[in-house]
């Protein structure tokens, strides 16, 4: 299936959405699908989807900084974990793959469960294929991880911990463990967000992407020092200038109040955000000075001949211990939970963005072939009064030709708007049940680690007690 | 910033032999640079001129009080309570001055939630620096000893001011130059007079390394409750940014993030408590006995220079023996018999004194860590409790929310 550049396969076929477009030219192709004796009762397994039910998957798999985590309710049918990422390799060659498990119902996938592995620039690859096909008809494409050259430079040129000797290591094997625990979680987001969308889960490059077992084709213009990389980095820039310079004549209200919402949207999220980080920054140093303070409590207890005493600060100095770890696991917390779905939201934000800018793009087309159409007939005029029947029909014939033009563009701009509308409608629908879910869950894990504090504190009161 | 504090209830860390002579800061006020406490004596002593009266000091003049003690010979042997600390409001004055300058970047709401916290603290360091004024003089009171001085007599009644500005700065000096020279005597008598007994030599031993470790300690987790503060203070901005969030949307949403901005809020208060009972219960303990070690160690070093005081009379007593070999019922003898013999009682009477200090100070230390230690642990707990209630409700009525 070839993507065309004006009309990809299935791009207006909303299949979860119970009143169908009456301009569903595809309709018929939806129906043979679910026909297919293999995948009998399909239909009834795709209707069953509903947009309500989307969220509990995603925060499903964002429940767990840790790998693994399976929910036992299955909504859109497919949940996706990323796990096990292993360095591949030694030095600048070296890479990190992640296993990509899949677990679905979906007729469109030949199991109900595989897996395959995947590297970074894979995940990169699809969601340049993802933009390429669908950024046109107006879909949201979920955002990919940031590439970070620092972050994954460090990774490379560290040797495998496996080999690395524990003892000065320590600190910095954590940041690097954060480093790939936060991209690991954000690819996983980032698959499942696709899976939940009704057009992207069912593209091929998508099916490939998870179950092909074949490695995938090296993409190469997305790597950060690449030639592609530069020529999109120019063409970014050349678009931003050309979103400040174009001014759009808005005929819809709806998207210049939409466009208002979301850019205090993104300056509310950007504020939370900083706030959010500066909380886990905060118990970092938190949990690095409670290590000071319990060591210097097994220094105290050494120097105490009164065993009671001494065995009571030792115990306070283990207690200490403990309450670091906690203060990290807090901050963590902060971290993985809130401050990350932050910043998921801020990448969807920016596809957005990206978004209304193709729809300006494709109404300057329109425009565009507007004004062509229009000179056209003048010329066709000037042929006609200069009597130059050659002329004129040639200026006929062009005349057709941008009429067909400004047709097709017309339709193309509406076709982009009212996708717009309806994704931005699910997106409104789904961020709302996101933040609450994420709020929720937040909260959860503070109560566990207020739960846990307890207890340290209880097993240490005794101990405060038999001093004598 | 001025500010009054009543204090009515006695201090708990002293325990009161009878009720001859009781003393309490029942008010404080700050004003500008210096703290004035009001200092309220009851007492049926004869004396004193009258049973109740009160009188106004200032942080000098605790310390010219503790000079008084550290100077007489009589009390060379006692462990003096360590004069209270300075009072300090630098730290919560640069706060709020930073606050200040940096309104602007603030929301309003923001901006007075951060001023309340430190107005707290302001109120919290001056509620702790009262209380160590007053412990101190407690501790003189309820002494046996120490309660007959007459400078105690004279700082509890006097009305006029006890040291004028001038003799202040003067008294300030002549204390940088006496721990000086109680450091230097420390060195050098250590190296210079062997010590005769066992006990003492551990227990100076021990001293020295205790003190250390207690600094350390100290120092350790007044970081560590600095920081909690600040972890503290961090939510102001996570809930008021909710609030901000909050009003851009949709009533169901609005309430729920709403009272989640609320409840980020409580939390807060809650983690303030946990950072200020932290430093209540645990930092304030190490420190006075920190500064209680201190005084301990200036019991040894004055021991020590009545021993080489004592080999000195010994000394000069065989000097004066071997000069007079052949004279008979010398005086110089005589004189350095009796020298030599006053050398010696005032050593055993110190040493002996000392020696009960000593243990003494190991049996206070003792209680007073169990006791602070459990009071520790009682209140984490109570706070850990209320935050987990906390989340609980907040979550129960977040799941209404819809």
């Amino acid at each position: 299936m070839s993507a065309g550049p004006d009309t990809p396969p299935f791009s207006t076929v909303d299949i979860n959405n119970d009143s169908r477009d009456d301009e569903d030219i595809f309709a018929s192709a939806v129906q043979e699908v679910s026909l297919d004796p293999e995948v009998n009762g399909a239909r009834e397994g795709l209707e069953k989807v509903s947009i309500d039910d989307t969220p509990a998957s995603i925060s499903t798999s964002l429940n767990s900084p840790v790998m693994e985590e399976i929910a036992t309710e299955r909504s859109n049918n497919i949940i996706i974990t990323v796990t096990e990422p292993q360095k591949i390799g030694e030095g600048m060659s070296s890479y990190v793959a992640y296993r990509v498990f899949t677990k679905t119902n979906m007729p469109i996938f030949s199991k109900h469960e595989f897996a395959v592995l995947r590297r970074f620039s894979d995940f990169l690859g699809l969601h340049e294929k993802l933009t390429e096909k669908y950024l046109r008809s107006g879909r949201i494409i979920p955002p990919a991880p940031e590439k970070s050259i620092v972050g994954t430079t460090k990774l490379k040129m560290t040797s495998t911990p496996s080999t690395e000797n524990v003892n000065g290591s320590v600190s910095s094997a954590g940041v690097q463990s954060q480093f790939v625990e936060r991209r690991r979680a954000a690819l996983e987001r980032f698959l499942n967000r696709v899976a939940q969308h009704p057009v992207l889960s069912i593209d091929p490059d998508f099916r490939e992407f998870l179950e092909s077992g074949m490695d995938l084709p090296k993409a190469t213009s997305t790597s950060a020092l690449s030639g592609a990389g530069m020529l999109r980095l120019f063409n970014k820039v050349g678009e931003t200038v050309n979103k400040i310079t174009y001014r759009m004549d808005e005929a819809d209200p709806w998207f210049e109040e939409r466009a208002l919402r979301v850019e205090t949207l993104e300056a509310c999220l950007r504020r939370l955000g900083g706030a959010c980080e500066a909380l886990a920054g905060e118990r970092r140093e938190l949990a690095v000075r409670t290590h000071d303070a319990a060591r210097a409590h097994a220094s105290l207890s050494g120097a105490d001949p009164h065993a009671p005493l001494s065995r009571a600060l030792s115990h306070v100095a283990d207690l200490h211990e403990k309450i670091e770890n906690l203060r990290l696991e807090q901050s963590n917390t902060d971290f993985f939970i809130l401050s990350e779905h932050i910043k998921d939201y801020l990448g969807l934000i920016g596809s957005i963005k990206d978004v209304f800018h193709e729809r300006v793009k494709v109404f300057q087309n329109w425009q565009h072939a507007q004004m062509q159409l229009t000179k056209r007939r003048e010329n066709k005029a000037k042929a006609e009064l200069s009597n130059r029947p050659d002329k004129a029909e040639q200026a006929a014939n062009e005349i057709v030709e941008w009429e067909t033009k400004v047709e097709r563009n017309q339709q193309e701009f509406d076709s982009i708007s009212r996708v717009i509308k309806k994704e931005i409608e699910r997106w409104e629908e789904i961020r709302v049940d996101e933040l609450r879910a994420t709020l929720l869950h937040y909260l959860e894990e503070h109560m566990k680690h207020q739960a846990q504090a307890i207890r340290y504190w209880d097993a240490f009161l005794p101990e405060a007690r038999a001093i004598k | 910033m001025d500010t009054k504090v009543e204090k009515k209830k006695p201090n708990e860390n002293v325990s009161l032999a009878d009720n001859s002579l009781l003393v309490d800061i029942s008010d404080a006020l700050s004003e500008k640079e210096k703290v004035k406490f009001t200092v309220h004596t009851k007492t049926t002593l004869p004396e004193f001129q009258k049973s109740e009266f009160i009188v106004v000091r200032q942080h000098e003049e605790f310390v010219w009080l503790h000079d008084r003690y550290e100077e007489n010979e009589e009390y060379a042997g006692y462990i003096i309570p360590p004069a209270p600390p300075r009072p300090d409001f630098d730290a919560s004055r640069e706060k709020l001055q930073r606050l200040g300058e940096g309104e602007g970047a603030l929301t309003r709401e923001e901006f007075l939630k951060m001023k309340e916290e430190l107005e707290d603290e302001y109120l919290a360091t001056f509620k702790k620096t009262v209380a160590m004024h007053e412990v101190f003089l407690q501790r003189l009171a309820a002494h046996p000893v120490f309660r007959r001085d007459s400078h105690l007599r004279v700082f509890l009644e006097y009305e006029q001011d006890l040291c004028a500005k001038p003799r202040g700065k003067m008294d300030l000096i002549g204390g940088l130059v006496r721990s000086m020279t109680t450091t230097t005597d420390e060195i050098y008598l250590g190296a210079t007079v062997r010590d005769v007994n066992d006990f003492f030599e551990q227990e100076t031993s021990f001293l020295q390394e205790y003190y250390s470790h207690l600094k350390e300690a100290v120092a350790k987790v007044d970081r560590m409750t600095s920081k909690h503060k600040e972890v503290a203070d961090a939510h102001i901005k996570l809930s008021s940014c909710i609030t901000q969030l909050a009003t851009r949307e949709q009533p169901p949403m609005e309430r729920f993030l709403t009272k989640a901005s609320e409840t980020f809020d409580k939390c807060r208060k809650i983690e303030g408590r946990m950072a200020s009972d932290q430093d209540l219960k645990l930092a304030d303990t190490l420190r006075y006995y920190m500064r209680d070690a201190h005084a301990a160690k200036a019991v040894l070093v004055r021991r020590l220079r009545c021993l080489a005081a004592y080999e000195a009379a010994n000394r000069n007593l065989e000097k004066a023996r071997a000069k007079n070999k052949d004279v008979h019922a010398p005086l110089e003898v005589q004189e350095a018999e009796q020298g030599q013999a006053e050398a010696c009682a005032k050593f055993e009477q110190l040493s002996a004194r000392a020696r009960e200090e000593l243990i003494d100070f190991r049996t206070r230390r003792v209680a007073a860590f169990r006791k602070s230690l459990i009071e520790l642990a009682e209140l984490e707990i109570k706070h850990a409790r209320s935050q987990q209630e906390l989340f609980r409700k907040s979550l129960q009525v977040l799941r209404e929310c819809q």
